[in-house]
């Protein structure tokens, strides 16, 4: 089992950054699942912590110059790893001015992702290198099977979500008044966010909002578009999603199952991210 | 004793208290002939610190009232930070500082002369004590590290705030380096991340220390010396002999100086085994290992034994936390010495910093025989 890659170009340093950044915020420690092709940053809570699950994932060409891997054997050519995702992000947030990045996974005192930085400074023309030893914990080939892509349900309402920040700044104060949220929509391309106490409801109307064409194969056909379709969420859960989005994604998609799951599906240029909240029972 | 401060020398006045209030929550201030001097020590007695401003530094300095003896006092570091406590406000508005003392009031008076004719007059009150004097002398360690404050500054900026202590020595090819310091816990399966900055021979003014020496110390203390000697622009000298012997930190100006006196970890094994012992993976940090690795041998190090182990327990069926357990002889499989870290439970190396001093000198009794400066015997009794 071997690991090295390589990020030389400062954009794609910038990018990776980013996304440890994301993911740090979305999920305390995460399963990095490395693949010849693909880089798979994965969370799947068990249903006692949340049950929410995460699918990021990254083409390996889009970021790295140099990628070499060997996973457990020839017909699993992967390897899943499970690591603080805080870790990470701190490891890379000295890149700034780095002028490479190595990451390579390593057994020194324990198992670990190693992340070298070779740092540019200004001044002096020496070489400094910081190096960061991230403990990992290998996860065994059994344990795979929990780890996989989930199942995108089919969705009764399929929706474009509105600027996320705008939502986020509607949730967070939401999240003030009360602990659950109800999230719903429509073929219309309405989506309400809702909250409802002893005291008081809230509701927050996005309208015009527009329908991805892919949910109409389904059974959504013959819905009625003005027929909601909702999903009573943890709001802490989606908060820490939005909170975690901080460049506005360039396809951001929320598909509702009702009363079952909500499903956000974000495209950032190179990196795509999953994340699936399910309704609270 | 009287003297005045005036423009910019109020903030570095001010800085100056900002660093030692790191450190100590008393201060020590004793005017003497040769300038004023602010002195505080921390309450495990293992870090003292000293400013001395020498009279050109005022504009005005008067170390006592004709026909009276050198007063000296000892104030609460937080009343005396108080007065300093905006380094911008001192800069932007103050535009003279005096500071008297004498026997009469039996109070510190503080008082700072501000623009529009705003005058803030701060009286604190204080105790007599004998005078704070570490023993100590830069001379006598054998190891001396000179760079300028920014580069030990962006040097330490990879390592998280909360990170206690850090280790600092001579890696291959002359190479310094920094790395996190982590207590090695017996029971505690969650690691810590490791953070390593080495650092080019040719960022330091100064490196004389034989490849493979190393001291562990806190990056509190230091980080509040740099602070100061960042904004000062001074360089800083790291003066420092075997683990457990005080490391002395200085910088030094015509108009100032500073000393920072700090212990450092006594750890038997890092200084007898660093130097070319096979044990390279013991789990005690140690300088050798990371920094064969840092250069490109990128491939050179593999898990592949760490694989067959996990492997032989892949078929066997059991609950989600088993990997971390059936692992973790694993990595150890490929030393001999494996068995000893993970099978001697509950005894994590204690700490070891040594106290430095007592803090008078009027017990010359304790000053040290030898060249070792360290005047007091551990309190707790390491054997």
């Amino acid at each position: 089992m071997k690991f090295r890659a390589k990020i030389v170009d400062a954009a794609c340093l910038n990018q990776f950054t980013r996304v440890s950044n994301m993911i740090a915020k979305l999920a305390k420690t995460c399963t990095l699942r490395i693949s010849p092709n693909k880089l798979n940053f994965i969370l799947s809570d068990k249903l006692a912590s949340g049950g929410v699950s995460m699918w990021c994932e990254l083409e390996q060409e889009n970021f790295f110059s140099e990628f070499q891997m060997e996973g457990v054997s020839a017909e699993n050519n992967e390897i899943y790893l499970e690591l603080t995702s805080e870790n990470l992000s701190r490891a890379l947030k000295t890149t700034q001015n780095a002028r490479s990045l190595k990451i390579k996974l390593t057994n020194k005192h324990f198992p670990c992702l190693t992340i070298s930085v070779e740092l540019q400074l200004s001044v002096s023309s020496s070489s400094r290198i910081v190096t960061h030893d991230i403990p990992i914990t290998i996860i065994p080939r059994r344990l795979w099977k929990d780890l996989r892509e989930p199942s995108v349900p089919d969705s009764d309402v399929s929706i474009y979500l509105p600027v996320l920040k705008t939502m986020r700044s509607v949730v967070e104060k939401m999240k003030n008044i009360s602990n659950h949220l109800i999230i719903e929509a429509n073929l219309n391309g309405d989506l309400n966010l809702k909250i409802e106490t002893e005291l008081v409801c809230i509701t927050t109307h996005f309208k015009d909002l527009g329908n991805p064409p892919l949910a109409s194969e389904n059974t959504s056909q013959n819905r009625n578009p003005e027929e909601m379709a909702e999903v009573h969420i943890d709001i802490k859960k989606l908060l820490q999603f939005l909170a975690g989005q901080q460049v506005n994604p360039t396809k951001a998609i929320c598909n509702i199952v009702n009363n079952r799951i909500v499903h956000f599906d974000l495209l950032h240029e190179d990196v795509s991210l999953q994340y699936f909240i399910p309704a609270l029972s | 004793m009287k003297c005045l401060v005036t423009g910019g020398n109020v903030k570095v006045l001010g800085k100056a208290v900002h660093s030692l209030s790191r450190i100590g929550d008393e201060l020590y201030l004793e005017p003497l002939e040769d300038g004023l001097s602010l002195r505080t020590v921390n309450s495990s007695r293992s870090a003292y610190a000293c400013f001395l401003f020498a009279p050109l530094f005022f504009q005005q300095y008067q170390a006592a009232t004709p026909g009276q003896d050198l007063l000296r006092c000892k104030i609460l570091m937080k009343s005396f930070l108080s007065v300093f406590r905006s380094l911008a406000m001192l800069e932007k508005t103050v535009e003279k500082c005096c500071i008297s003392l004498n026997d009469r009031s039996s109070r510190l008076v503080v008082q700072l002369h501000c623009k529009y004719g705003v005058r803030k007059t701060h009286n604190l009150s204080f105790q007599d004590c004998e005078s704070l004097q570490a023993v100590f002398d830069p001379s006598l360690c054998p190891h001396v590290l000179r760079a300028p404050a920014r580069i030990l500054g962006e040097a330490i900026l990879p390592f998280p705030p909360t990170l206690a202590e850090v280790t600092l020595g001579i890696g291959r090819g002359r190479r310094v380096i920094l790395r996190s310091y982590l207590e090695e816990e017996a029971d505690s399966t969650v690691k810590a991340m490791v953070t390593e900055m080495s650092i080019g021979e040719e960022d330091f003014q100064q490196l004389q220390a034989p490849e493979g020496v190393a001291i562990t110390f806190c990056l509190k203390e230091f980080r509040g010396l740099l602070s100061f000697a960042e904004s000062a622009h001074l360089p800083l000298s790291i003066h420092f002999d075997a683990p457990g012997r005080p490391a002395i930190f200085t910088i030094e100006d015509s108009l100032l100086d500073g000393h920072f006196v700090l212990a450092t970890l006594s750890e038997p094994n890092l200084h007898s085994q660093d130097l070319g012992s096979p044990e390279l993976h013991r789990p005690v940090p140690q300088l050798q290992a990371p920094s064969t690795s840092h250069l490109d041998d990128f491939a050179s190090d593999d898990i592949d034994s760490y694989m067959i182990a996990m492997e032989t327990t892949a078929g066997s069926e059991g609950p989600r936390a088993l990997p971390s357990i059936s692992l973790s002889p694993g990595p150890a499989s490929e030393e001999e010495d494996e068995a000893e870290p993970s099978t001697v439970p509950g005894t994590p190396p204690p700490k070891k910093f040594r106290s430095l001093f007592f803090g008078s000198i009027l017990a010359p009794v304790h000053s040290p025989q030898g060249p070792n400066p360290v005047l007091a015997e551990d309190s707790d009794g390491e054997g």
